[in-house]
């Protein structure tokens, strides 16, 4: 009733479908393990919740799991901050200059859309089996966002504010970093944002395919063992891990974005 | 030429010419660095083929049974993984959207799981489907799940409610009110999902293959990798991004034909 006189909902309601959410969660965890302890389901394809949470002390003192996430993630801000250093650059400039920016936008947009990591024995070819082939292609997996996200942000700053500059004289250097950047702030921490997620996605993804790297290869290597209950743990380390990115990065970039 | 000038942005439309001139030039520059860098001997050239080479070898390639083989496996297992995944996503965005509570019960972990790198669970369906076709099924599947289940779920949250209201008054039943009312209503978004779910459910099957297989282009690209043939290798992943970009812009097409 509360919500249809449009008064906001209690604390029970707005309560309530999360913790059904997280009983649907448990009671197929439960039912999992339940299946795996009577037999309807092989142990040897699917181990049981039981056993995959007893394999997270192994995963950490044996497998090395704190230093495998740090590689990750270390590989993932370098690959973020490449494309962030050229990206910015390059939208800037698709901006300034009018024609080029009908020239190419297009193409980056289809640059963003193309299955660059399918082109991971080309990088091997070109750069070998090392951590330049994982930085590379997530660099270039994050740069089309970047590059369009700053060119949206400089695009959308407002005429009266440009206008406001350039009666009060300032050059076009001040123009840029007094009025045009603070503008485009917005845009381009979601273009960071953006940029940090798809290279997230693709240093994970070249890692379990070159079988190179940190949590990546660990998964890779955990199946080849067949070691399934230690596989199964480090795929929720990594789901897990990756939300509690996104969920960050979204914290920040909202605190980037003009209040009130 | 009408055609290609409607396909620039509104604002290029006025400078076609000149915009037409850069992208031919900027062509025509790449393919200029690509065959001074492949002649220069600073590059293995098995490494960085010449251009002639590399289409010398897509010519071959394109007469070659055992492409057309290959070809056909790979769209199969594309076609199987987006008719699974695009029925769940349906399923879902349909439950989800037009339930609020179910929404915010289970649409929070949609929206985390949605980007993270599908890639890793590529073991868990070798397990459970084998090293064939099965598990490069599974996996493009579950990539285009998401896109489609997310852009559904939107989707019906702006169906009109006059139109839901003329159903209830009606005394539409449930699987009425879905035909006849959600699905008309849902076809925009669910082509936006088909569109996102087919581009990853391509690149999905692809690296399922890529990383394990005996058939598909991603064997193909793999065997050439194997075999250090990297024009042939060049061209099949040419071709690959050729075919990719060609079902992307068919799709993108037949929306806006819809959509005027």
């Amino acid at each position: 009733m509360a919500l249809l006189d449009g008064a906001s909902p209690s604390l029970a309601q707005r309560a309530a479908p999360v913790l059904v959410g997280l009983l649907a969660i448990a009671a197929a965890i439960a039912l999992w393990q339940g299946a795996a302890e009577w037999g309807y389901v092989n142990k040897f394809v699917a181990p049981a919740p039981s056993d995959i949470a007893r394999s997270f002390p192994r995963l950490f003192t044996e497998e090395g799991l704190v230093g495998r996430f740090l590689q990750t993630f270390a590989e993932t801000f370098l690959a973020a901050g490449f494309a962030v250093a050229i990206g910015i650059p390059l939208g800037w400039w698709l901006h300034r200059k009018p024609l080029a920016g009908m020239a190419y936008e297009n193409w980056v947009g289809s640059f963003a859309a193309a299955p660059i990591v399918i082109a991971y024995p080309l990088f091997l070819v070109l750069f070998g089996r090392n951590t330049a082939t994982i930085v590379v292609m997530s660099c270039l997996s994050g740069l089309p966002a970047m590059v369009l996200k700053t060119k949206e942000g400089l695009d959308g700053t407002r005429r009266v504010l440009v206008n406001v500059g350039l009666s009060f004289g300032l050059r076009p250097a001040a123009l840029f970093w007094k009025i045009m950047l603070p503008a485009a702030i917005p845009a381009i921490a979601n273009g960071v944002r953006l940029a940090l997620i798809f290279a997230l996605i693709n240093v994970v993804g070249v890692e379990f395919l070159i079988n190179f790297g940190g949590l990546g290869e660990l998964i890779d290597d955990l199946s080849q063992r067949w070691e399934l209950p230690s596989m199964f743990g480090a795929i929720l380390f990594v789901i897990l891990t990756s939300v509690a990115f996104f969920w960050a990065t979204g914290r920040v970039e909202r605190w980037f974005r003009p209040h009130g | 030429m009408a055609e290609l000038q409607a396909s620039l942005p509104r604002a290029a439309r006025g400078q076609f010419g000149p915009v037409l001139s850069l992208r031919i030039g900027t062509v025509l520059l790449l393919w200029a660095l690509w065959e001074g860098a492949a002649r220069s001997g600073l590059f293995y050239e098995g490494a960085l083929p010449s251009s002639f080479k590399i289409a010398r070898a897509a010519l071959n390639l394109v007469v070659m049974p055992a492409f057309y083989y290959n070809f056909g496996v790979t769209l199969l297992e594309v076609a199987a993984a987006v008719a699974i995944g695009v029925a769940g996503g349906i399923s879902v965005g349909l439950a989800l959207g037009a339930s609020r509570f179910a929404g915010k019960a289970f649409e929070p972990y949609l929206q985390y799981l949605a980007p993270t790198p599908k890639i890793i669970f590529l073991p868990v369906f070798m397990v459970m489907f084998g090293v064939g076709g099965g598990s490069k099924i599974a996996i493009g599947a579950l990539s285009c799940f998401f896109p489609m289940a997310l852009s559904v779920t939107s989707g019906v949250r702006q169906v009109d409610p006059v139109l839901l209201r003329v159903g209830r008054s009606f005394q539409l039943t449930l699987a009425q009110t879905i035909r006849k009312i959600y699905l008309p209503a849902l076809l925009p978004p669910i082509a936006t999902g088909l569109r996102l779910g087919l581009g990853v459910a391509i690149i999905g099957t692809l690296l399922g293959e890529i990383k394990m297989s005996n058939r598909g282009l991603g064997f193909l690209i793999m065997q050439d990798y194997g075999r250090f043939d990297i024009a042939e290798m060049y061209a099949v992943l040419a071709v690959v991004f050729v075919l990719a970009a060609l079902v992307n812009g068919v799709i993108a097409r037949t929306l806006r034909m819809k959509g005027r």
